[in-house]
C-alpha cells in the first residue's frame, strides 16, 4: 500500500499542473492496482456465489433449466441424514488435521527458532507443501495399501498385523487427516517461525536472566506474544480444512461405506454425479453460513486484534 | 483527465480480454469455415484413442469436409467436465456415453434422438450385426439415442504360482459349478487356493483362518448396484434380476432371497478365512494383488486382459463358474451420443454411422484392446488377443450359452442408487449388518427415488 501512495505522490510532485488533489489521484491509482484482484473477485467468486444462492432454491440438474421450488431444498436439507452424518466426518477430520498440524507446526518453528536457523531444514520442511494434494494423496495411498503398501510391510516385519488405513471406517478419516497434516505442518510452522523472529530477542534474555528454562520461555513468552500470528493460523487452517476434497477424491471417494464421505464430497457427489445442482447448492451455502459464523466466533473468543507486544 | 480514465480503461481492458476469453471457449467447437466442419468428439479411455484415431482418420478421408478432433479426459474428470459444458452450451458433437450417466442426459434433453434420422436413412446400420442385447439398452420409449460400441464380460483371473502350490492345473478352473449353499467346487477351488501361515491350505485339517498368507480369492466390494465384477453374476446365476424391466425398471428387487443368500455365501468366505475381510483388502487394485502373488484369484473384466499381454504364462483366464440357473456373465457397453445443442448434427449422424459400421469397429478390433459390439469385429479382437498368448475365448463363451450374458441394469437415477447398494453392500462387508437387513433397507431407499 505504502509504495502506492509513495507513487501516487512522485507523480503528483513532477505533474506541471495538477488538475486533481494528490490525496483523490493517490484513491484512483490504488483503485488501478486492486482491479485486478477485484475483477477476479467479482467474476470468479462474487458472481458464483449469487448464482450459486439463486440455484440453491431451484430444483436444477446442471443439464436442464433451474426451476424454482423456494424453500424445498433447505427443508431437505436439515432432514438428510447423510449430510449430517459428512457434517461430523468433516468435523473429525478438522480435529484431527488441525490439532495435529498445529501442534506439529509450533514444535517445528520452535525448534527452527531456537536451534537451528538452517535455510536448507526450512526449504526441505517446505518440500511436502509444494507438493499436489492429489499427489500427496496417491503417494500415501500406495504407502498405505493394506497388501501392497510399504507401510505394512514394515509392519509385516515387525510382527504386527496388516493395517487397512483406508479400508477400516475407524481408520480412515484419522489417515486422511494426517496425511494432509504430512502435507501442511511445514508451512504452517514457516508462518509460526516468522511470527516467533518478530519477538525481541531481549524478551527471551531478560527472561533467561530470571532463571526462565526452554519450556517455561515458550509458554510464558512464545506463545502469549504468538497470538495475532495463532490467531490468524487457526482461522486459516480451519477453514481450509473444512474444504478437505481433493484428497479424498484422489483416494477413498467417500468408501468404505460413506465413512469418508466428508462434506464437500458429498455436495460433488450431488452436483456432478447425481445431478442435483440446486440441492448441492444449497449445502454448499449453508457450509459459507457455518463457515462464516465460526471465524467470527474464532476471532472474538481469541481476541486477535490485540498483541501484547504493542 | 488521463488519469481519471485509467482506471476505468483497465477495468474495460480486463472485461473485454475476459469476455473475449469466454466467447473463444464458447464457439471454439464450432468453427466452420468453407464449408469444412470439424468435430469434436470426447472419449475416456486413453487405451482406445489410437484405434479411434485412426477410425477418424479414415471417416475423414472417405468425408473431406468433416475433420474429428479426439478429446481423451480421464474418467474421474470426464463427467464433470461433460455437465460444465453442457451446462455453458458447448458440449462437444459426439461422446463417448455410458449407461449409469445417458439416462439423465435424455432426460434433460441433451442427447439427440437418432429415430428421425435412421428413419430417413434406413439401410444405415444393420443391428443384426451386434453383440446380443447391446443395442437395447440404448432405446428409451422406442426412440433409439444410439448404437453399440462395445462389450464386456467378466471371467476369472488365476495366478499360476499360486495354482501350482495347490496342486490345481488349468483344468480344475474350467466349468466349475456354484450354488450358494456350499459354493460347489468353486469354493472347494477357492479353498485349495488359501494357505495359512504354516502352509496350511484351506481345505486341509488344522487350517488357521485367522492367520492367513494367501487368500484364495478377492472379492470387488466397490461395484455400485450392479456387481459386474461378482455378486451380480452370482446372484443372476442363483435367479435374481434386478429390477422389474430392463432397461427402465422403476422397482427394483434388492431385497429378494437370490440376493440375499448370495451375500451370505460371499461373507461366508471371508468368514472361513478364504477371501480377506474387508478392512484386509487392498485399497489398490485386487488384479494388483493376484499380480503380485498375495491372492490365488478374481474376477476380470475382459476389458483388462490386454494389461496381461507382457506375462500371459504367469495366468490362467477362466469362465465364471455355472450357477444354479446355468453360466451367465454380466455385460455392458457403450455408445456414441450425439449432442442435442450441436451445430452440426448432419455431420456428427454421419461419424456416428461410421463408428456404429463395421469398418470402425473392425479397426477397434484389431487392437484387441476391447471387443466391439459387432460379433465379427469382436472375433478380431480375440484372435489379436490370441497372438499375443491371451486365450480370450473364455470371455466370448458366454455368447454361445442360452441367455449367457445378462444386461446389466439401466434406469433413472442410475448413479445414486449406485452409492445405495454399495454402501449397505460395503456394511454387509464390514459386518456392521447382515444381508437381508441391509438390502431390505437399501431396497426400500432406491424404490423411494422413483416414487415423485
Amino acid at each position: 500500500m505504502s509504495t502506492v501512495m509513495g507513487g501516487g505522490s512522485r507523480t503528483a510532485a513532477k505533474a506541471p499542473k495538477p488538475v486533481v488533489s494528490g490525496r483523490e489521484r493517490d484513491g484512483r491509482v490504488a483503485w488501478l492496482f486492486i482491479a485486478p484482484v477485484l475483477i477476479g473477485f467479482v467474476v470468479f467468486y462474487l458472481y458464483p456465489t449469487l448464482r450459486g444462492l439463486y440455484w440453491s432454491f431451484t430444483d436444477y440438474s446442471l443439464l436442464g433449466q433451474p426451476k424454482w421450488v423456494g424453500a424445498q431444498n433447505y427443508v431437505d436439507v436439515v432432514h438428510d441424514a447423510d449430510f449430517w452424518r459428512s457434517m461430523l466426518k468433516t468435523l473429525q477430520y478438522v480435529v484431527i488435521n488441525v490439532g495435529s498440524q498445529l501442534l506439529l507446526a509450533l514444535l517445528l518453528a520452535a525448534l527452527m527458532h531456537r536451534l537451528t536457523r538452517s535455510v536448507m531444514l526450512r526449504t526441505t520442511l517446505l518440500l511436502p507443501w509444494l507438493v499436489p494434494n492429489v499427489t500427496t494423496g496417491l503417494i500415501w495411498l500406495w504407502l498405505l495399501d493394506t497388501n501392497l503398501g510399504f507401510v505394512n510391510h514394515l509392519l509385516d516385519s515387525m510382527g504386527f498385523d496388516h493395517v487397512g488405513f483406508f479400508m477400516s471406517p475407524d481408520l480412515v478419516i484419522p489417515t486422511i487427516s494426517l496425511i494432509n497434516t504430512w502435507g501442511y505442518a511445514g508451512y504452517t510452522a514457516l508462518l509460526f517461525y516468522a511470527g516467533m523472529l518478530q519477538i525481541p530477542a531481549d524478551v527471551y534474555e531478560a527472561a533467561a536472566i530470571d532463571g526462565a528454562g526452554e519450556w517455561r520461555l515458550f509458554t510464558r513468552v512464545t506463545l502469549p506474544l504468538l497470538k495475532p500470528i495463532l490467531a490468524l493460523v487457526l482461522v486459516v487452517t480451519l477453514i481450509g480444512s473444512f474444504q478437505i476434497f481433493d484428497t479424498v477424491a484422489a483416494t477413498t471417494r467417500g468408501d468404505p461405506a460413506g465413512a469418508s464421505r466428508v462434506v464437500y464430497y458429498y455436495i460433488y457427489q450431488q452436483a456432478f454425479q447425481f445431478f442435483h445442482m440446486g440441492y448441492a447448492s444449497t449445502m454448499a451455502i449453508l457450509l459459507v453460513l457455518i463457515l462464516g459464523v465460526l471465524t467470527f466466533v474464532q476471532l472474538r473468543l481469541l481476541r486477535a486484534s490485540e498483541s501484547q507486544l504493542s | 483527465m488521463i488519469t481519471t480514465s485509467k482506471p476505468g480503461r483497465a477495468l474495460m481492458a480486463g472485461a473485454a480480454a475476459l469476455a473475449a476469453i469466454l466467447a473463444t471457449a464458447g464457439c471454439s467447437s464450432n468453427d466452420s469455415a468453407g464449408g469444412d466442419v470439424t468435430l469434436q468428439y470426447w472419449m475416456w479411455d486413453d487405451t482406445q484413442v489410437p484405434a479411434y484415431q485412426q477410425c477418424a482418420d479414415d471417416f475423414t478421408a472417405a468425408n473431406p469436409s468433416i475433420k474429428i478432433e479426439i478429446t481423451q479426459t480421464a474418467w474421474g474428470q470426464y463427467w464433470t467436465n461433460l455437465a460444465t459444458q453442457v451446462a455453458a452450451g458447448s458440449a462437444p458433437d459426439v461422446w463417448v456415453d455410458q449407461s449409469s450417466y445417458y439416462p439423465q442426459f435424455v432426460e434433460d434433453q441433451q442427447v439427440e434422438n437418432l429415430t428421425p434420422y435412421i428413419e430417413k436413412d434406413p439401410d444405415a446400420i444393420d443391428l443384426s450385426l451386434y453383440a446380443p442385447g447391446v443395442a437395447d439398452m440404448w432405446v428409451i420409449d422406442d426412440q433409439r439415442y444410439g448404437f453399440p460400441k462395445d462389450f464386456d464380460t467378466i471371467g476369472l483371473l488365476i495366478n499360476k504360482a499360486r495354482a501350482d502350490a495347490a496342486g490345481l492345473t488349468e483344468a480344475d478352473f474350467q466349468n466349475m459349478t456354484w450354488n450358494p449353499t456350499d459354493g460347489g467346487t468353486f469354493e472347494e477351488v477357492i479353498a485349495k487356493l488359501s494357505v495359512d501361515q504354516n502352509g496350511v491350505h484351506g481345505n486341509e485339517p488344522g487350517f488357521d483362518k485367522d492367520n492367513v498368507e494367501n487368500y484364495g480369492f478377492i472379492v470387488e466390494w466397490a461395484d455400485g448396484s450392479q456387481g459386474q465384477n461378482f455378486w451380480g453374476d452370482l446372484a443372476a446365476m442363483n435367479g435374481f434380476t434386478y429390477s422389474d424391466k430392463n432397461p427402465f425398471g422403476t422397482k427394483f428387487n434388492y431385497d429378494s432371497p437370490e440376493l440375499v443368500e448370495t451375500m451370505e455365501w460371499i461373507v461366508s468366505l471371508s468368514q472361513k478365512g478364504y477371501a480377506p475381510s474387508f478392512d484386509q483388502n487392498s485399497s489398490l487394485s485386487r488384479l494388483e494383488v493376484v499380480k503380485a502373488g498375495t491372492a490365488g484369484m478374481t474376477t476380470m473384466g475382459s476389458f483388462n486382459q490386454m494389461l496381461y499381454k507382457d506375462t500371459p504364462d504367469d495366468f490362467y483366464f477362466a469362465t465364471l463358474p455355472t450357477g444354479p440357473e446355468g453360466l451367465k456373465s454380466a455385460t455392458n457397453s457403450l455408445t456414441d451420443s450425439m449432442y442435442a445443442g450441436g451445430k452440426h448434427k448432419d455431420q456428427a449422424w454421419e461419424w456416428i454411422k461410421y463408428l456404429a459400421s463395421p469398418a470402425c469397429q473392425d479397426v477397434v478390433g484389431e487392437t484387441g484392446v476391447v471387443f466391439p459390439a459387432v460379433e465379427e469385429a469382436a472375433q478380431r479382437s480375440v484372435e489379436a488377443r490370441g497372438e499375443l498368448g491371451l486365450d480370450a475365448s473364455v470371455f466370448t463363451s458366454y455368447l454361445d450359452e442360452p441367455d449367457g450374458t445378462f444386461l446389466l441394469p439401466i434406469s433413472m437415477h442410475g448413479t445414486e442408487i449406485s452409492q445405495i447398494v454399495q454402501d449397505a453392500l460395503q456394511g454387509v462387508a464390514l459386518g456392521t449388518t447382515d444381508p437381508e437387513t441391509a438390502l431390505t433397507r437399501a431396497n426400500a431407499e432406491v424404490n423411494e427415488l422413483f416414487e415423485s
